[in-house]
């Protein structure tokens, strides 16, 4: 992996931790107690402090390590969690997305001035007057960094337990074991020593010259447990030393280990090294032993006695932190497998496999055709066999880049969050359907418009808690986020129990901007599909975040783009709805493929809701009512070759017949006259040229390799509509 | 008189590049054009065209390029003349035009291709301002050759996606012109005001 790549990689594994924080820090806004989200929170600012400084990153260390270190400091009970610290944490999250993006677009070392000051800002505001709040000198001396002092003093029951058992040759070896104490002496406060006497001899059989000596002592440091073994360096040989750690330790060390990254599969001496439980003589000693088990016990079947269990047998660890380290080292390997069951892909390649898989298809019809053409009976089997498997391919093709909704609403939240704050309103936002799925690149293209209405929602449609209780509304105003699946259409629904738009006001803005002719009659869906007009906005005054008027219009646009529609409704004092039909996916749809006047079209078959041949005598077919009755509903319907404009066929012969497509509630007919029956459907783009126009979403290559247009079911009703009025209207 | 001074400065600016360039000549409701060899991807003959409705005549529709959609535009209705009939001879031109960062393929569709000519840059001409039946902005330049005059077409031009796509939209939206010049006194009170 290049550098570049590796920085890539950084720059999406920030994003997302820093997407989970934002979540966690949100979440807890509601649940406090959870330890869940601080733990994600301090997940979020640990990994990325950690993979900064492989990069050399320091800014981002630099700011993220007293984040941690205070996020520890919560963990630990010593802050606690309020309102202010979880926006100061959200703005910290904001800084530091600021700061990965600065060291990963330029290449210039220093930071900007107002992201310095920015930073010592938040930490300030973060840390109170911690004087280490910029301590810069960090990373790997996690170990020392634990209780202060006076803390440590106020419990006097957390100190490190040294047992010391001196052998007996030891002063004949020239070790005056006082000076081991009285150095230990310098690295902390020894609290108590008791001195055992139970290997001394009856007094005659005892040697002067040997020592008996056995000290418990309970010690004070913040040192770490290495560097208290150092002490007793010289004496190893000697003496048997077991320094247990403090009971604070003990939960510091189960903390430290959860933080230990899962890269790698550890082995449990590792972890309890790494975590500084353990010193590596201590390992040694252990493994010895176990070794020396193995060469004792010559019969292979008994089992090796696990290293856990010796290095507790000894003293080395308690039994809890070794039982902890196990559940770690469990856990890792859980999580190993769980990641190499996604692979992160260039969405460009997911891209070209979708494009090959729409080649795929078309050639799949094309022998289709061609079989059906030659009569050859034999390979019709085979080919049966290829189709079923080309679909199930294309199926699960584009399952690969169907995503859950649900990740984008989550981002809403610290929208209505600060907004609602911004605005003085209480908001809450409600997600349904979060696990709807769709393309990912609609995902993508769909976050702006979908921010706009949100925004919409929170400042013109939920009023001040003062104005709600006087209408005698619940002072906290809601939005609701929903998705489903409609008919092969996602729908995505953004209601809120607002003010809701006032239908004349509107009418009388489109007037006043020529919009509509003074008396023109509107029904109450004309009127509020005016409000996607240009330049059409009712708030008389504009704020900082919308009411400008510029935004329901690109809103139209970016969702017709995709294909898709949206529509508005509105209750005046009771809220708006805002409902938004989108294709699932992009690329392949099952088509019904139609035929009007030699010219052939798709309808996609989600929309057809059934087939009836025409009994135009019946009907009562003629060129001046656009309707008719089936079964004892009103059914408007077009007749396709008519309203395109095409000449007569004069090889009619057939009777026509009904297709009757269905798109969110409305029905409507289209009369044609072939039948041709499913189709795999590829769309394929038909260019620029074409993007205005209605009534047309796309092209698609058929078996045969003509080109079929797909009709845009919704725009053309819109277009026969608008038609219709014009006539009537002149 | 202006008219020739401009002449007489362009040609100079012509002249001083002594090359030669490859031009495609072709026929289009009886007129013969050109267009630069480089702007050429391929000639094609016309199998099955697919008609797009609601557009305007001088798409004549789309065709399969080896399975991607290529719409074609009718040259000679482009250029204002009736909409040409299909031969045998006829013949789609393809080329490719870019928009922003993106270019698309789009077929041109003529009578009939006739030959490949080079012509030295010192015999092409600025085109005239009035005279030639078609928008001056579609043509790049006059070649001559053997006395006679041929128009090179400016494709970026007479094939200007932003062009074709808005066409059918003018229609619809007649009321967007007014508002730019609203917009005009806004930005000269910007301008007093940082006078002030």
């Amino acid at each position: 992996m290049s550098m570049d790549e590796a920085k890539q990689t950084f720059a999406q594994e920030s994003e997302e931790l820093l997407h989970d924080m934002e979540d966690a820090l949100l979440s807890m806004e509601e649940s406090p107690d959870d330890k869940e989200y601080l733990n994600s929170v301090f997940r979020a600012m640990h990994t990325i402090k950690g993979a900064a400084g492989v990069f050399g990153f320091d800014h981002i260390v630099a700011f993220t390590h007293p984040v941690e270190t205070e996020m520890d400091r919560i963990r630990s009970g010593e802050s606690s969690i309020d309102a202010d610290l979880i926006a100061t944490l959200l703005d910290c999250k904001d800084h530091t997305a600021s700061l990965v993006e600065h060291v990963l677009m330029s290449d210039d070392e220093s930071l900007p001035d107002d992201l310095q000051i920015k930073g010592s800002e938040l930490l300030s505001r973060l840390t109170g007057t911690a004087p280490n709040a910029t301590d810069n000198n960090l990373v790997k001396s996690e170990g020392n960094e634990v209780e202060t002092e006076g803390e440590a003093k106020t419990l006097p029951h957390d100190n490190w337990l040294i047992s010391l058992k001196f052998k007996q040759d030891s002063l004949r070896n020239g070790l005056d074991p006082l000076s081991f104490i009285r150095y230990l002496g310098t690295l902390g406060d020894i609290i108590d020593i008791i001195t055992l006497l139970h290997d001394l001899d009856d007094i005659s059989n005892m040697d002067p010259e040997s020592c008996y000596l056995q000290f418990r002592i309970a010690f004070n440091s913040d040192a770490d447990k290495a560097a208290i073994e150092s002490v007793f360096e010289f004496a190893q040989e000697d003496c048997d030393i077991r320094i247990l750690p403090p009971h604070s330790k003990q939960r510091y060390y189960i903390d430290l280990m959860e933080e230990l990254p899962e890269a790698e599969l550890h082995r449990l001496g590792d972890i309890l090294m790494q975590i500084g439980a353990l010193t590596k003589t201590e390992l040694e000693n252990g493994l010895q032993i176990q070794s020396n088990e193995k060469t004792d016990k010559t019969d292979q079947d008994i089992e090796q006695k696990p290293i856990g269990e010796i290095l507790v047998e000894q003293q080395s660890v308690n039994k809890a932190l070794v039982d902890e380290a196990l559940k770690k080292q469990d856990k890792t390997r859980k999580k190993v497998a769980q990641e190499s069951q996604n692979i992160r892909v260039d969405s460009a390649k997911l891209g070209q496999l979708i494009n090959l898989v729409g080649e795929l298809v078309i050639s799949s019809a094309a022998m289709r055709v061609t079989v059906e053409h030659h009569g050859l009976g034999e390979v019709e089997e085979v080919v049966s066999n290829v189709e079923h498997l080309v679909e199930e391919i294309r199926d699960n093709a584009l399952q690969l880049r169907m995503v859950q909704i649900g990740d984008t609403f989550s981002r809403f939240r610290r929208v209505v969050r600060d907004v609602s704050k911004d605005l003085g309103k209480n908001i809450e936002l409600r997600i349904t359907g979060g696990d709807s799925e769709l393309d990912k690149t609609i995902v993508e293209k769909i976050n702006d418009p979908l921010t706009h209405l949100v925004r919409n929602c929170l400042d013109h449609g939920i009023e001040r808690p003062e104005v709600r209780k006087e209408q005698g509304k619940p002072a906290t105003g809601t939005v609701n986020l929903n998705a489903y699946h409609d008919s092969g259409h996602i729908v995505i629904e953004i209601k809120d129990d607002g003010a809701g738009l006032d239908p004349d006001r509107i009418q009388a803005k489109a007037e006043a901007i020529g919009l509509v002719k003074p008396d023109q009659e509107l029904s109450r869906q004309e009127i509020f599909r005016l409000a996607f007009e240009p330049g059409l906005s009712t708030k008389t005054e504009a704020s900082k975040l919308s009411g400008r008027g510029v935004g329901m219009d690109v809103v139209k646009r970016n969702i017709e783009s995709l294909r898709g529609t949206v529509e508005l409704d509105s209750e005046l004092g009771a809220g708006t709805t805002v409902t938004i039909h989108l294709p699932l996916t992009l690329a392949i749809i099952d088509g019904f493929l139609i035929g009007t006047k030699n010219e052939t079209f798709i309808v996609p078959l989600s929309m057809v809701d059934e087939c009836v041949e025409m009994e135009s005598g019946e009907w009562k077919l003629d060129s001046d009512s656009h309707y008719i009755n089936l079964r004892g509903d009103v059914l408007p319907y077009i007749n396709l070759g008519d309203f395109f404009g095409y000449t007569d066929d004069p090889s009619k012969n057939q009777r026509e017949s009904l297709v009757v497509v269905r798109f969110g509630r409305n029905k409507a007919g289209l009369v044609v006259d072939h039948l041709f029956g499913e189709q795999q459907t590829v769309i394929k783009p038909m260019g620029k040229i074409f993007q205005n126009l209605k009534g047309i979403s796309g092209a698609t290559v058929l078996g045969n390799g003509d080109i079929a247009l797909i009709l845009d079911v919704q725009g053309l009703i819109n277009l026969a509509n608008n038609q219709h009025s014009e006539l009537i209207r002149h | 008189m202006g008219d020739l001074m401009t002449q007489g400065s362009e040609q100079k600016s012509f002249a001083a590049e002594d090359e030669t360039s490859q031009y495609l000549t072709f026929l289009a409701s009886n007129e013969r054009f050109a267009i630069g060899i480089l702007d050429v991807k391929e000639l094609i003959e016309i199998n099955t065209m697919t008609q797009v409705p609601m557009t305007p005549d001088f798409i004549r529709g789309v065709i399969n390029l080896r399975g991607s959609v290529v719409p074609v535009i009718d040259l000679a209705s482009r250029l204002g003349r009736d909409i040409s009939t299909l031969t045998k001879r006829s013949c789609i031109v393809l080329t490719e035009v870019a928009l922003n960062e993106e270019t698309q393929t789009i077929g041109m569709l003529v009578d009939e291709v006739n030959e490949i000519l080079e012509i030295s840059q010192t015999h092409l001409q600025p085109p005239p301002n009035f005279g030639a039946e078609i928008r001056t902005d579609f043509i790049k330049a006059m070649g001559r050759v053997d006395e006679e005059f041929i128009i090179l077409l400016d494709i970026n031009h007479v094939l200007s996606i932003e062009e074709l796509s808005v066409l059918e939209q003018i229609a619809d939206t007649k009321n967007s012109l007014p508002k730019k010049e609203a917009d005009d006194p806004d930005t000269m009170k910007t301008g007093q005001n940082t006078n002030d």
